[in-house]
C-alpha cells in the first residue's frame, strides 16, 4: 500500500465546471443547428454555405468546437488518469492529446473562415 | 439452499477458488448471516467478519449475488439461488469474505472526520438550532461500512487519491456542520482533480448504501459550495 500520496493539484474544481459549461455551449450550438436545418425551406449546398458565410454563424461554430476540444481534453486527461500509471507516459499522451486539439483549433479557424 | 462461497487462505491456497455448500433450511425471515452461522457449523474453516447482527456496525458487508451488502440485515428469502458471496470487491483480501480496509479508513481520516473548532469549549455543549441540526441527517448515519466505496470504479482505480464515497459523505457532514471552524481548509482539502472530482456520478454508491444515504447527493452540495466560493 501507499502511504505517502502527493496530491492537492487545485485545478479540479476549475476543470469539472468548464466541461460543465462547455457541455451547455454544446447543447446551445446543435439545437440552434438542427433548429436551422429543419427550418429550413430549400435545404443544400446552396443553403448550407449561405449559413455560413454569416459571421455569428462562424463564431458560434468556432465556439462549439472549442468548446468541445476543451471537453474532450478534460475527459481524456481522465481516462489516462485512471488507466496510465508512469508519469512519464502520461506526460507524452498528455503532451500529444494537447497538440492534436491546438492543431484542430487551428484548422477549425481555416475550415470556417476559409469556406 | 445453495451457496458458492469465494473462499481463499494465502497461507495454504495459491489462487482463490469459490466452493459450493448447501443448506437444508427454509428460507423463511432469516437473514443472510444467519445462513452464514450455520455454514460456519459446517465448516469452521470459512471466515467471516461479523459483530452486531442487526446493520449498525457494518462489519459482514460483502458481495451478495453481485451486489455490496450487509450480510446481517439481507433477507435470505430476497436471494436468487444458488447466493454467490464474494469479499467486498477492490480491496485486498486477508482470507475468505474478509477484506483489509486499511486503505478505506485511510481515505477515512485523511479528510479530519472531527469538529474542528477553536473556541474555548462552553460551559455544557456546543449548541445548534433544530434548523442547523436538520441539515446533519442523512450525513452522520453512516457506519462506514464500506460498500459504497467499494462498489465505486474511481476508488477501484484510484484508492491512494480518490477518497470515496463513504469519506466524502463524512466530509460533507463535517462542512455542513454549523459548529465546525475549518470549512475553507476542508474545501481546499478536496479541490483537487482526485480526492473529490474523481466522482463521475454513477450513483453505485447510493444504488448499494444499506443506510439508504445519498453520498452523491453530498458530493453535489460540496461541488456546489466551492463553486459559490469561486465566484
Amino acid at each position: 500500500m501507499v502511504n505517502r500520496v502527493v496530491i492537492g493539484a487545485h485545478y479540479g474544481l476549475r476543470d469539472w465546471l468548464v466541461q460543465r459549461i462547455s457541455a451547455v455551449v454544446m447543447v446551445g450550438y446543435v439545437l440552434a443547428l438542427s433548429a436551422q436545418l429543419l427550418l429550413q425551406d430549400h435545404p443544400g449546398y446552396d443553403a448550407w454555405t449561405e449559413l455560413f458565410s454569416s459571421q455569428w454563424m462562424r463564431t458560434f461554430s468556432l465556439l462549439f468546437l472549442l468548446a468541445l476540444f476543451y471537453h474532450a481534453w478534460i475527459g481524456i486527461r481522465d481516462i489516462v488518469m485512471d488507466y496510465v500509471k508512469p508519469a512519464s507516459v502520461r506526460l507524452v499522451i498528455h503532451t500529444l492529446v494537447i497538440l492534436a486539439l491546438m492543431i484542430y483549433s487551428i484548422w477549425s479557424v481555416e475550415i470556417l473562415w476559409g469556406m | 439452499m445453495r451457496f458458492q462461497i469465494y473462499r481463499y487462505n494465502p497461507d495454504t491456497d495459491s489462487a482463490p477458488y469459490m466452493r459450493d455448500y448447501e443448506l437444508k433450511i427454509e428460507a423463511g425471515d432469516m437473514m443472510l448471516l444467519d445462513a452464514l452461522v450455520l455454514l460456519k457449523q459446517q465448516d469452521d474453516s470459512l471466515s467471516l467478519r461479523k459483530s452486531c447482527r442487526e446493520g449498525v456496525c457494518g462489519s459482514d458487508a460483502m458481495n451478495i449475488n453481485g451486489r455490496n451488502g450487509l450480510a446481517c440485515i439481507t433477507p435470505l428469502s430476497s436471494l436468487q439461488q444458488p447466493v454467490v458471496l464474494r469479499p467486498l470487491p477492490g480491496l485486498p483480501v486477508i482470507r475468505d469474505l474478509i477484506v483489509d480496509m486499511t486503505q478505506f479508513f485511510k481515505q477515512y481520516h485523511s479528510i479530519k472526520p472531527y469538529l474542528i473548532n477553536n473556541d474555548p469549549p462552553p460551559e455544557t455543549e456546543r449548541l445548534q438550532s433544530p434548523e442547523q441540526r436538520e441539515h446533519l441527517n442523512g450525513l452522520y448515519e453512516c457506519i462506514l461500512c464500506g460498500c459504497c466505496t467499494t462498489a465505486c470504479p474511481s476508488f477501484w482505480w484510484n484508492p491512494d487519491k480518490f477518497v470515496g464515497p463513504a469519506g466524502l459523505l463524512q466530509a460533507y457532514r463535517f462542512i455542513a456542520d454549523t459548529r465546525d471552524q475549518a470549512t475553507a481548509e476542508r474545501l481546499d482539502d478536496l479541490e483537487d482533480p482526485y480526492r473529490l472530482f474523481r466522482c463521475h456520478t454513477i450513483m453505485n454508491c447510493v444504488d448499494v448504501c444499506p443506510k439508504e444515504l445519498n453520498p452523491t447527493e453530498a458530493i453535489g452540495n460540496i461541488k456546489d459550495m466551492m463553486v459559490k466560493r469561486m465566484v
